[in-house]
């Protein structure tokens, strides 16, 4: 499955919230590699770091140290410019919460980075991305149309259709009911394998893990453990040792 | 309640900062207005109470105020008021005259347009009360023929020094003359000449100059004895004086001439406060959109006290209060503002002649109840319609996550739109052709009903402009251009009103354009269907001049024939009268044709009155008319013809020349026309008899035409300057309701930076919002400007503006502002949502 290739790797990153007292280590030297045309799951309890490793990853957020690559940029050395680009043309978004332009019909927003960009889309792919999103004959409506589920099927669209190095996607399903949430997970899961495409998501739900290749488990800014080829049972077992070792850990502190 | 409104307001500073702003603004418009008003008033008053005697005589029902006049009053009568009367202290004959101007070292004019240039004896007489009136300050009083004393701030301007030679020039009949200065003359209490000029001689120069060399004076007067009242005074004054000499009062004297003046520049005051009005207007619909986006954002926190237990009336109240507060806040500074504007205007009224830069400005209670009226009611009126929507929000929408504020159905609001331009049409065209009285009024208030009423349906009438805006936009400018038509079609109340603060200001200014351009095109249409002879020679100020040009220009070769015309000012039921006169053998040249009558009964003691007045003072062939105020008092004249109107001829009624110099009136000429042969260099030689007579121009038709558009240019400047305030209030409001919308749409804008939008792309975006928005108003401002100014043409076609004309070029270079207004409204807009942390944007709730 892994062609061996990496599409992002993490260089002792480190991130730091707040000074004296109230300092909160978000990211502590953390490294990883991610893999090309792999789906990447990152888990862990709330303030563990994993949305923060996710933005700096994204290029959406800089760390206090250490260096971020994409393909081979270092993402630490670039401007603003240049980050813009990058986002652009390298890098797609899945957000929680759909973030479409509501003034744009679904198509509309499914094109807009290749918009911006300035770019005609490879119709082949995008026929491909329309197919496999299913939204038919849904996409002139405008998202208030639309349905949470088809709202982020869209938004998967969007992430895909400038066929970027890496696609992020934070939370993809936690505002969605299972079913939606299955179908949202089904499309990543089928543009890792159809297009190896490479997906990075940051979620605290084994289910959605499950559809992972890889489970990267972080508590206290630091990667505490790692899954292959996960499924269900095995992703609440780790997330239950790392409760268990939360509780002990701080020892006497409660 | 009234706890949560003030910490929500201090919660969005920076949203309001700009509401505030527009009040502000507004409000300083109206009370600069009001603070230049009155000390406009208190300048004037001040004046002419130091320009008066305790008692002041003057020859009976002779109009003093009438400016140029030669009737005198015999040097005895001086002598007789010091024997007669024992409670006068002194006894001072005085020489008055206008038109003396005084020329600068580079042959200009000093002062001139406005103000007028006033000549006399130099007398040491106090004014009444007391008072130190115009003294002399530096130097000596003037002593024979070729000395001359000016006063001080004359002196500055025209950069004369004591000792040196002075060019001053008169209308009598020694055009020229170049005494020494000798004294300089000042208020030293404090007090200006308002930009008027002043020159005095000695008494006897003073009536060689402007009497003919007779003894006499144009006003005496008496000074009171310690303890003895002007009106005591005024009586034993009164007894000495034979029937054809009055005595008056120095206070009465001071009221009247001051009440004419005033009443001659109410007009100003009138105009300062329409404009005032406009930027009332234009802030009032800035605060709406303000309070109404201000509301949409809190939606949610308002149904969250709905949710907590408040009634609709206490959230209603709540935004109520915040207007207060916001109103005070405004007014306050406003206030402030306005004194600042004050000096502005005052500034802008000295380069049109008025100089009040010596007056202090008079600051009235009034002024700052005024403001905070203003400011307070027009806030709290605004904020009202959008308050009241908050009251029908419902506490289930706390948990919801869109929430949209319930609004007016756009049905009623259609209805009500076209209602009012319904009847602001119908109020246009009773003012325009109905015979109701004040039709002028009811055709104002029609163009506001008409301005109300587009705003009301221009979300619905400028659908398909923005819908073309969009479809263009997406064309030229791809998706970011798409997104801007997108945003600009999403809340299109919010972009309509955005735009119909352009639009009032635009309307007007389009339509003062229309007046300008067409009252510029009737004078080119009027000189050339008239233009008689081959040059006209006139004052530049429209002041009479001295006759003995006409004399030097006959002995240019070449000159055939010299036309002499000359004006009058009289009074008839109270009302300003002004009359011509002109030789009775120059009538068939200037092209006086009589529908009834003959001219060879065209006389001394007759006139001419022309179709339309005839008509309307209902006179025929053999009526006897009467001018009841002259310098000397009625005038009867006998009506031998009645002609066809001719806009050669200034005025309606006619007389002859030697009448008017009977009647006591100036031996100067108005204007001169001459027939030449067409001798080359003979311009030259016209043009060296006035050379150093700087008022007085040689013009042929070309030069004439230009001469008369001058002044409309310089009205129409006055009057861009003064509405430039009202568009600067409309741009504030796009840069408003833009900041606002980009406010709202963190998030969105945080996701388009996230997939890749370039900050130079959302800069775009943001700019061709606003420039949609800008253009929106220009258009509607301009088409409802033409509309306006063709009714307003309409109405004024019996006025002399008979050329409707459009300055097509003038009303392009407004869409041209425009579209630079909506790209200047985008600079900080578009800065704040190119600095948004991307992050934060998209975590924003």
């Amino acid at each position: 499955m892994s062609s061996g290739e990496v599409a992002a790797r993490v260089v002792a990153l480190t991130k730091t919230y707040g000074t004296g007292e109230a300092r909160i280590t978000a990211l502590d030297e953390v490294s990883l590699d991610i893999a090309q045309g792999e789906f990447t799951a990152v888990m862990g309890p709330s303030g563990s770091g994993k949305s923060t490793l996710m933005h700096c990853c994204a290029a959406l957020d800089r760390a206090d140290s250490g260096s971020v690559f994409i393909g081979d940029q270092d993402l630490t050395r670039l401007k603003d410019k240049a980050l813009t680009r990058l986002r652009r043309d390298q890098i797609g978004f899945v957000f929680q919460s759909y973030n479409l332009v509501p003034t744009l019909t679904a198509e509309e927003n499914i094109l807009l980075p290749l918009a911006i960009a300035g770019r005609k889309p490879d119709n082949d792919w995008y026929a491909g991305v329309i197919a496999t999103v299913g939204l038919g004959d849904r996409l002139s409506h405008k998202p208030s149309e639309l349905s949470g589920g088809q709202q982020q099927r869209v938004a998967v669209a969007r992430a895909l259709v400038s066929r970027p190095r890496i696609v992020f996607a934070d939370e993809p399903t936690g505002n969605l009911d299972s079913r939606s949430g299955a179908e949202v997970l089904e499309l990543l899961r089928s543009s890792v394998v159809d297009h190896a495409q490479t997906v990075v998501m940051v979620t605290h739900d084994p289910v959605a893990a499950a559809y992972t290749d890889r489970v990267v488990f972080l508590a206290d800014g630091r990667i505490v453990d790692e899954l292959r080829d996960p499924d269900r049972e095995r992703v609440l077992e780790v997330m239950a040792r790392m409760t268990a070792a939360a509780d002990i850990a701080p020892s006497g502190s409660i | 309640m009234f706890r949560a409104a003030l910490k929500s307001l201090l919660g969005r500073k920076v949203r309001l900062l700009m509401s505030t702003f527009a009040i502000v603004l507004s409000v300083a418009f109206v009370g600069g207005s009001l603070i230049f008003s009155d000390t406009l008033g208190r300048s004037f008053t001040a004046l002419f109470a130091s320009t008066v005697g305790d008692v002041v005589v003057r020859p009976a029902d002779g109009a003093d105020n009438l400016g140029a006049s030669t009737v005198s009053m015999p040097a005895d009568v001086v002598r007789t008021l010091e024997e007669k009367v024992p409670d006068a202290a002194r006894v001072d004959g005085r020489i008055r005259a206008i038109g003396v101007y005084v020329v600068d070292k580079d042959n200009k004019v000093v002062g001139g347009q406005g103000p007028p240039a006033f000549g006399g004896s130099y007398s040491d007489a106090p004014a009444g009360h007391g008072l130190t009136g115009l003294t002399l300050v530096q130097g000596r009083p003037p002593e024979g023929p070729d000395e001359v004393v000016l006063d001080t701030k004359t002196a500055q301007r025209s950069g004369y020094f004591l000792g040196e030679k002075v060019h001053i020039v008169t209308a009598g009949d020694q055009a020229l003359i170049t005494p020494t200065l000798v004294g300089l003359m000042g208020f030293p209490d404090g007090g200006t000449l308002n930009g008027a000029t002043y020159a005095g001689f000695d008494t006897a120069r003073a009536q060689d100059l402007f009497l003919d060399g007779k003894d006499a004076f144009t006003q005496i007067w008496v000074t009171a004895r310690d303890g003895v009242s002007q009106q005591q005074l005024r009586d034993e004054v009164a007894a000495a004086l034979p029937a054809d000499l009055e005595a008056v009062t120095g206070d009465d004297a001071a009221e009247e001439a001051a009440t004419d003046l005033l009443d001659a520049i109410s007009f100003l005051r009138t105009f300062l406060l329409i404009f005032a009005g406009v930027s009332v207007v234009v802030a009032a619909f800035l605060i709406v959109n303000t309070f109404s986006i201000l509301v949409a954002q809190r939606s949610r926190e308002l149904a969250l006290l709905r949710a907590l237990g408040a009634s609709g009336r206490q959230v209603t109240r709540s935004v109520l209060v915040e207007a207060l507060v916001v109103g005070m806040i405004g007014a306050t500074l406003g206030v402030g503002l306005g004194v600042v504007l004050a000096m502005g205007i005052r500034a802008l009224f000295a380069n049109f002649g008025l100089d009040l830069t010596g007056q202090p400005l008079i600051f009235a209670p009034r002024t700052v109840l005024a403001c905070y009226v203003v400011g307070v009611l027009v806030t709290m009126a605004a904020a009202w319609l959008p308050a009241r929507r908050t009251a029908r929000i419902a506490p289930v929408q706390a948990l919801r996550d869109d929430i949209a504020l319930p609004e007016t159905s756009i049905h009623r609001r259609l209805l009500l739109g076209v209602l009012g331009v319904l009847l602001g049409v119908a109020m246009m065209f009773l003012g325009l052709f109905g015979s109701v009285p004040k039709g002028g009024y009811v055709l104002g208030a029609g163009t506001l009903a008409v301005l109300l009423g587009v705003t009301a349906v221009s979300p619905v009438i400028s659908r398909p402009f923005l819908a073309a805006a969009q479809a263009t936009y997406r064309r030229a400018f791809g998706s970011v251009g798409n997104l801007a038509g997108q945003n600009s079609l999403r809340n299109p109340r919010r972009t309509t009103a955005t735009a119909s603060a352009l639009m009032i200001g635009l309307a007007l200014g389009c339509l003062m354009a229309m007046i300008g351009s067409s009252a510029k095109a009737s004078v080119d249409d009027a000189v050339k269907k008239n233009f008689k002879g081959d040059y006209v020679v006139s004052s530049v100020f429209g002041e009479p001049f001295s006759r003995s040009i006409a004399t030097e220009m006959a002995k240019v070769p070449g000159v055939e024939r010299i036309v002499r015309q000359r004006w009058a000012q009289g009074e008839r039921d109270g009302d300003f009268f002004g009359f011509a006169g002109v030789d009775p053998r120059d009538t068939e040249f200037l092209g006086i044709r009589l529908v009834h009558g003959a001219t060879a009964d065209f006389a001394d003691g007759t006139m001419l009155v022309d179709e339309d007045w005839a008509e309307h003072e209902h006179l025929s062939v053999g009526d006897t008319y009467t001018i009841d105020k002259t310098p000397k008092g009625p005038l009867r004249l006998r009506v031998v013809g009645i002609f066809e109107k001719n806009p050669v001829i200034f005025f309606p009624t006619v007389t002859t020349l030697d009448t008017l110099k009977d009647q006591g009136y100036p031996t100067s000429d108005n204007a001169l026309i001459l027939v030449t042969q067409h001798r080359l260099g003979i311009k030259n030689d016209l043009d060296a008899v006035v050379a150093k007579l700087p008022i007085v121009t040689v013009k042929d038709q070309a030069g004439f035409a230009a001469e008369q558009r001058e002044p409309i240019d310089q009205i129409v400047a006055m009057i861009f300057a003064l509405l430039g305030l009202a568009v600067v209030i409309a741009a504030l409001g796009i840069v408003n309701t833009l900041a606002l919308s980009v406010i709202e749409r963190t998030r969105e804008v945080g996701l388009l930076r996230a997939i890749g939008l370039g900050r130079g792309q959302l800069w775009w975006m943001i700019t061709l919002e606003s420039v949609v928005i800008a253009v929106l108003g220009a258009l509607l401002g301009v088409l409802l400007g033409i509309g306006f100014g063709v009714a307003m043409l309409y109405k004024l076609r019996d006025q002399g503006l008979e050329v409707i004309s459009v300055p097509w070029s003038q009303l392009g270079l407004f869409l041209v502002a425009a579209v630079l207004i909506g790209v200047l409204a985008a600079v900080l807009p578009a800065r704040r949502a190119a600095r948004l942390d991307v992050l934060r944007a998209i975590a924003t709730d």
